[in-house]
Parts: C-alpha cells; structure tokens; sequence
C-alpha cells in the first residue's frame, strides 16, 4: 500500500502535531501549519485527529496510488484532481489503484493536507512523524518529498469505502482571506515597547514578506515599531504564533518550525484558533493584530476543540 | 534570594514564569529546583517546560486546565520548592581538537588578545562552564563561564557552514554547533562529541544545570575518538553530580 511521488510539487512534507517534550533542549516541534486543517483532514477518513499527513505547499505534487485507498483533501484549495478531474476540498474520495492525484494553482490559501485512511507508515522520530527539515528530522527521511519517493500508508487505507464522500459542514470551513485580522494576547515583553508601538501594532496593517516559511513569517510595517531601550531580551522560550520584534522593528511571527528560544523581544502572541489564518496566507498577504486576553483566547480554542471532537465522533459512528 | 517577579500568558498554551533580568548561578539552581518540582506534581495538563535564563516557560493543554488553574498550580510548585543547598549538576568532559582545520579562527584570535595559541587553549580549557539554558538548534547549549581575557566579537562576515561539533566564541559566550549550519563564532577547535543524536535512546547529550569542561586533545587521539562515535560508541566524561539523577 503506497504513493508514489511522480513530481514532487513545491515543498511536501509529512506532518501530524508535532514533537512534544524537546523543547527544553532546544528541538522545535514542527508539526503542521494549519492545526485546524489537519485535523479535519484527519476526521474525513475516520482516523485519530493526531494521524500523519502529507503538508502540501503552494504547488502541489503528483502523486499515484499504488492501491485502493480513501484519502481527503482539507485546507487551503490547491485545485486537487483525481485523474485529472478537479475535486472540491474538506472532502473524502475512494481512489483506485493507479489512480493520479495532482493539484492546479493556489486558489486561496497556502497549504493543503491530505490524509489517507490508516495514515501515512513511517516510522516515529521521538514520538512524532512530523518533518523538521533545518535538523532533517522525522518525517520522510527528514526531508520534503522528491520524485520516485514511495510512501507507505497504513493499515486499513482501502478496506473500505464507508469513509468515502464524508465533507465538512459548511460553517466549519474556513474561508481563506488575503487580508487577515488576527487575535493576539500581548506579551510576554510588551512593557518593552514604548505605548505608542503597542497601539501601532494593534492598528497598523502589515505585509507579509517573500522570506517567509515553516520558521516564520516576516511582516512589513510602514513605520518600525520602537523599543524602550533596545531589542535584547535574555534569550527565553518561544512558543507558535510569538510575534518576535528585533531591533529593525518589523515583527516576525513564529510558526510550527520555529527556533524554540530567542533572544528579542515578544510584543504579543497570535492565539491558536487564529494560527491557521497565517498559515494560509501567501506573501504579499496583508494581516492586522486585534487584541485580546488569554481568558477569551481560552474560550475559543476550548469552542474550536469541541467542534473538533463533535464532528469526530459523527465520523466513527 | 531568587524573587519571581512576573507569571503571563504566552498566548492560550503557555505561562511565562518570570525572575529579575539577569544571568545568575543562583536563578539558574533556582529554576532547575522548580522543574523538578513541576515534573514531581505531574500535572495533567502540563505538556512540557523550557527552562530559559531568568524565565521558566510551561506549555500546557487549555482544554485540560485554564490559565488561573494553572497559575495557581504554579504557584503551588514554587511553594515545593526548597532545600538548594548540595543540588549538584552532572560534570561533563568534552574532547577537543584545538586549531587546525576545525578551528580556522584560534591563530587571529590569539593575536587579536596578543596571547599565542597554547595560552587560548590553556585559558579555554581551564574554564568551569555552566550550561544555563538549551536552544536555538537541538541540543545547542547556552554556556556561562568564559574566561574574559577571551570575550572575543563574532565574526564580520558569517560563514555559510560550520561543521558539527565546531567549538566557538562570541562575545563573553563559548559553545558548541550541534548541526552543521551557517553562523558567524570564532571557530577555535572541534569536537568529535555528538550534542543530538537521535538514533540514542538519550538523543541530548547536554541538559540545563550540567557543568562542562573541555579537555584538549591531539590529533591522533581526535582521529581515535571520531570512529568510536562512528561505532556509536559514547566517548564524553560524565560524572553524576551528589544528588544528580
């Protein structure tokens, strides 16, 4: 039972939710971008939330399977087609042995997951599949896939169609904007800004830069936001969605590949059930930060986690 | 007295507890007693932690406990904690190759000091070095302990590729490249020592509170030392600590 990798796309690799437990020792967790997509994914072909993926960025692969299999495409809508056919997203589809799975152009967002029935069968690298490719860790031989890669899926991918042409409900699918807001809870080094930097960057649009990926995304302001006294922090943790600003004052979200200490300062972090909204936006894209607190940001990921294990539970059944 | 001067939230799966700003022994010891004591209570939601040089950040799972439950639950660990005196960290020895090919930079930057090369090697080796925190790349550690007479700046122009093992200086710190990656250190010597090797059952070699020392070597016993870790052999000192664990 497997894939085989004909072209190989722009950048793919294998995700579930990341590494836990090494960040101590400075192993960033990777993992997907788009927790919320991953999961989904996941649910459309009844497999654990958690399960490996394939993380497809921008221009997706061409990929064959060697065998039946149920498989879903959730996140951003990379024109996925089954034998050159194009199938809509936040579905589940029944392919045939040698059946071609290919995408089109970026429609709307950045990233699309697909998911298999069973999973993706690569070994763990400390308790995770994920990729994390600046140590070449996990993952497909710790690196993005490349043509002539045969991937093998896991049990059960195509004992059976009962998973086949599941979708989303529509409310829970997310629409993917080139112009995002995003909630952040401010800190932990925000007295480090002068007030007049704090309301900027609460109200200011920034511009998502082409040195951006898997680590971070680097904004454009118009205008640097300006310290107190200096950009240098004594290095601290980090964690997914800290918005880092060094002393150039142009902020720098970190996501799932991010180094797991820094030493500038951190205005503010994006809250998780907004992350996905970075994930999927391309350069060029546009983002402005909303504040909030940790109670409401609380709230909603525990709302976005019952919405999870709702639809999960439709899905076994 | 070590003081806990701040807790906040990074965003909704994080609590940054924070010590007055600056690098110290004392708050090094103090944050060490404090993960102990988080690990003992073993917390439901409590994924894992990264002790850092004034801050202990604890990453935890919202949906298992809120933010005032879990501060509360901190709160209750730095109660716990007591009793520093005789915590003793591990003493790890680290094999060194001074100067050569794996370290470029030793001969510029015994002049720029105005000291030759065996007077680097005796000052560098000399030190009793305190690993502060883990970060930046997989196993990378944060060294306390450089003799000053070798506080030396980075390089102007950063090299693309620094081997593994490469031993350097910037500015007061002295450290060790776990993976070869691009940086801008004064590379002085390197080691044969695998920092993070994941095929290891214990893929890190170093953690937080651990005292390193470096001990020269020759060429031939470099060479020697190379194959052993080749065989997966583990060829660093380490020397259990009075109440290491």
């Amino acid at each position: 039972m497997s894939f085989t990798v004909e072209k190989p796309g722009l950048l793919t690799t294998v995700q579930d939710r990341g590494r836990q437990g090494y960040q101590q020792f400075g192993l960033s967790p990777a993992g997907a971008m788009d927790e919320y997509a991953l999961q989904m994914a996941n649910v459309l072909v009844g497999n654990e939330r958690n399960e490996a993926v394939l993380e497809v960025t921008m221009m997706g692969p061409v990929l064959k399977a060697e065998k039946d299999m149920v498989i879903a495409f959730a996140g951003g809508n990379l024109q996925p087609a089954i034998d050159d056919e194009e199938v809509a997203t936040w579905k589940s589809y029944h392919v045939r042995g040698g059946s071609k799975i290919s995408f089109g152009r970026p429609v709307n967002g950045a990233r699309l997951y697909l998911s298999v029935r069973g999973g993706i069968e690569i070994p763990e690298v400390m308790g995770s599949r994920s990729t994390y490719l600046k140590a070449g860790l996990g993952g497909f031989e710790g690196r993005e896939l490349r043509k002539g890669d045969r991937i093998e899926v896991g049990e059960g991918a195509g004992s059976s169609e009962v998973h086949a042409g599941r979708r989303v409900a529509s409310e829970h699918i997310p629409s993917y904007e080139k112009e995002i807001t995003v909630r952040a809870v401010p800190g932990p080094q925000e007295d480090y800004f002068e007030k007049e930097a704090l309301e900027q960057f609460f109200s200011e649009v920034f511009e998502v830069s082409h040195q951006s990926d898997r680590m971070g995304y680097r904004l454009q302001g118009e205008e640097p936001l300006k310290h107190k006294n200096g950009a240098d922090i004594l290095s601290d943790a980090t964690a997914f969605g800290s918005v880092q600003v060094p002393g150039d004052g142009q902020p720098i979200i970190l996501m799932a590949d991010r180094q797991t200490t820094g030493g500038y300062t951190k205005i503010a972090t994006v809250i998780g059930v907004d992350l996905w909204k970075v994930a999927q936006l391309p350069p060029g894209g546009k983002i402005r930060f909303k504040k909030t607190d940790v109670h409401e940001a609380q709230r909603l990921w525990q709302e976005q986690e019952d919405i999870l294990v709702q639809v999960a539970s439709y899905g076994r059944s | 007295m070590t003081r806990i001067t701040s807790m906040k939230p990074v965003g909704e799966r994080a609590i940054r507890i924070g010590f007055e700003e600056r690098i110290s022994e004392e708050t090094n010891r103090y944050i060490a007693a404090l993960c102990k004591a988080i690990e003992e209570q073993v917390h439901p939601a409590v994924t894992e932690w990264v002790p850092a040089y004034a801050s202990l950040t604890v990453y935890y799972k919202p949906e298992t406990s809120g933010f005032d439950e879990m501060k509360s639950f901190l709160e209750s660990c730095v109660k716990d904690v007591h009793d520093l005196e005789g915590e003793g960290g591990r003493v790890i020895g680290i094999p060194v190759l001074y100067g050569g090919e794996g370290g470029p930079d030793l001969s510029e930057l015994a002049s720029h000091h105005g000291m030759d090369e065996e007077e680097v090697i005796r000052l560098h080796s000399e030190g009793d070095y305190l690993v502060y925190m883990l970060g930046f790349n997989p196993g990378f550690p944060y060294l306390g302990g450089l003799s000053d007479k070798l506080h030396t700046p980075r390089r102007d122009n950063p090299r693309q590729n620094v081997p593994a093992g490469s031993v350097g200086i910037a500015g007061e710190q002295t450290g060790i490249y776990p993976l070869a990656s691009p940086g801008g250190w004064q590379l002085i010597g390197r080691t044969p020592a695998r920092l993070f090797d994941p095929e290891q059952p214990d893929a890190f070699l170093l953690r937080a509170g651990d005292r390193l020392r470096f001990r020269p070597v020759d060429e031939k016993e470099y060479d020697d030392l190379c194959s052993r870790v080749e065989n997966g052999e583990q060829i660093v000192e380490v020397e259990e600590g009075e109440h290491a664990h």
